[in-house]
């Protein structure tokens, strides 16, 4: 697991810098290759954002029930995805929500091997984006784990899924054929 | 009648790992050379314009900082943000603001310090380029990753192989090597790009840029001041193109072409009056933005110089190297030469002016015929797009 990689190396400079203000009075660690000075910021902060969905809300409703929503604007007619319920074209609020069909074909994929940092406890991932009959894409993990049987052009599903180990409802894309 | 804007200073610092320096000190590299090589004082710039991305460095104010340091207070100042394209972005507000006349000489600088952090949160936090809700949260997308999705495509369309992506790693690394502020100055071969590890399939670590540290100072001035203070052979900007595309990949009509590259190149060559059908033959010497192998075919193909689907063919039949059909990226490019962000757009018109007027390396120097040029800068995976023309 890459986390425990990850981990090891950021552990090893804390405690580095940790051992030299002991002896030197500053955090203060050589540069592994070069052996040019630099300070270890005492400081650290955690990011979490807090992002609003209370416009959205029917979208997380759809998961629950095993449903993928789309937005389509009233006036004009175009489809969204991921769903919003203002048309910046039309300026207008007017959207019905519409269940996607799920069904369509895959159009491109990639396999994360090197992972950010907050997905590095997870297995080596496939993403795919996938055109669905409605003429919308969505990106989605691909559940499929071998990349030898993934094609574009197959034929995919969308289905809601728990993903672990978070135990969260979001949608992934499976291979038909 | 519009004002000329010209380029009368130029220079970016080593890129590379910097932990020799911190933030203030890598941009007085690069100012310090452009100021002594424009020949102006400190008191005939009337704005300072910083292009830094941050995030992953300490100094969150970064235009004030430098400000501070380089003695450059009292004039005003902002910094620009376009992602990877942030140079661009910086270079057009100073054209803009000097054209319009409000303006004599403007110093415009680019800076990343991205090696403050550690290799994982910069990988998280350029992961986050794009949409963070509906690609990064759920989905954990890295800048790889996006690039990959049209890799994958364009092989899958036009029979491209990996060994026909590692061929642009050669040629930026064979550049890159004879350029002594390169990241990287090793010559890489075919069997090294394409034993290297996969970093998002079917890109591996040499199809890839690095993590840079680097400044870059551009000195803009109105053709008044060009005129009024003797500045020998000025470098023009002819014109600047800009276009941006959708945040979410999903929205794109196809993965074989960045949209807002073709949109920007349209607007530059028409501002520009340039011939679309003779690319090759007007202009010397251009640098694209490859921060991935694939992106340099893309943006071949989609500034127009090459038909699509024949970008990866030419590349492999070295076209893009000096005495071939154009010669791309003769800095190294972002692949070998290193891409610090906020620098990188505004290190790309330093090389042009330099190469404009032979001043580069003799083993990279181009041909110059018609004495014009252009960089293609990309932001984010066309999210944003900057084509910038300059002309002797
Ligand atoms: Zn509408």
């Amino acid at each position: 697991m890459q986390r425990i990689i990850y981990d090891e190396g950021i552990k090893k400079l804390e405690e580095f810098a940790k051992e030299n203000k002991k002896i030197l009075g500053f955090p203060i660690i050589p540069d592994q290759k070069l052996g040019t000075a630099l300070w270890v910021s005492n400081r650290e902060i955690r990011i979490k954002y807090i992002i609003s969905v209370e416009k959205i809300k029917k979208f997380f409703e759809g998961l629950f029930e095993g449903k993928i929503y789309a937005t389509k604007c009233l006036s004009c007619n175009e489809l969204y995805f991921p769903p919003q319920t203002e048309c910046g074209k039309c300026r207008m609020e007017n959207v019905e929500w519409v269940e996607l069909s799920g069904e369509g074909e895959l159009i491109t994929f990639t396999k994360i091997f090197v992972k950010p940092y907050s997905f590095s406890h997870y297995e080596d991932y496939i993403i795919g984006i996938a055109k669905l009959k409605e003429g919308i894409n969505v990106t989605a993990w691909i559940e499929e784990k071998d990349i030898q049987k993934i094609k574009i052009g197959s034929k995919v599903r969308l289905k809601v899924t728990k993903r672990l180990p978070e135990e969260y409802l979001t949608y992934v894309i499976t291979i038909i054929e | 009648m519009e004002r000329k804007v010209g380029i009368i200073g130029v220079a970016y610092s080593k890129f590379g790992v910097r932990n020799d320096v911190n933030f203030n000190e890598l941009a007085y590299e690069s100012f310090k050379e452009a100021i002594n090589s424009s020949n102006i004082d400190l008191k005939d710039i009337s704005f300072l314009i910083v292009s830094n991305v941050g995030v992953w460095s300490s100094e969150p104010l970064p235009a004030v900082s430098l400000g501070e340091y380089l003695g450059l207070i009292g004039i005003g100042t902002l910094r620009v943000e376009a992602a990877c394209a942030s140079g661009s972005a910086a270079i057009k507000i100073a054209y803009d603001m000097i054209k319009s006349g409000e303006h004599e000489v403007i110093a415009v600088i680019g800076i990343e310090k991205m090696n403050e952090s550690t290799t994982p949160i910069v990988v998280e936090m350029i992961g986050r380029a794009g949409n963070y809700f509906w690609e990064f949260e759920n989905f954990g997308l890295t800048f790889p990753g996006y690039y990959a999705l049209y890799a994958t495509a364009y092989m899958n369309k036009y029979g491209a192989k990996e060994e026909d992506l590692c061929e642009v790693a050669i040629k930026n690394h064979y550049y890159g090597a004879r350029n002594p502020k390169a990241h990287f100055q090793k010559e890489v071969t075919l069997e090294e790009c394409m034993n290297s590890r996969y970093v998002a399939w079917p890109l591996k670590l040499y199809d890839c840029s690095p993590i840079s540290d680097g400044s870059a100072t551009v000195i803009l001035a109105s053709e008044d001041f060009i005129r009024k203070s003797g500045v020998k052979e000025p470098i023009w900007i002819r014109s600047i193109g800009a276009s941006n595309d959708t945040s979410n990949l999903s929205k794109r009509e196809n993965f074989l072409s960045l949209k807002a590259t073709v949109e920007a190149a349209d607007k530059a060559y028409k501002k520009a009056n340039i011939d679309k059908d003779k690319l090759t033959k007007i202009f010397d010497v251009i640098e694209v933005h490859d921060c991935f192998t694939i992106a340099e075919i893309l943006a071949c193909e989609d500034l127009g110089l090459f038909k699509r689907g024949e970008g990866y063919k030419i590349i492999r039949e070295k076209q893009t190297y000096i005495g071939g059909m154009i010669p791309v990226n003769l800095s190294g490019g972002l692949k070998a030469k290193g891409h610090p962000l906020g620098a990188t757009g505004i290190s790309m018109l330093v090389e042009l002016v330099k190469q404009l007027k032979y001043e580069v390396e003799k083993q990279r120097q181009a041909d110059i015929k018609n004495g014009l040029a252009l960089a293609h800068n990309v932001g984010g995976t066309g999210h944003y797009a900057y084509v910038t023309i300059l002309s002797r």
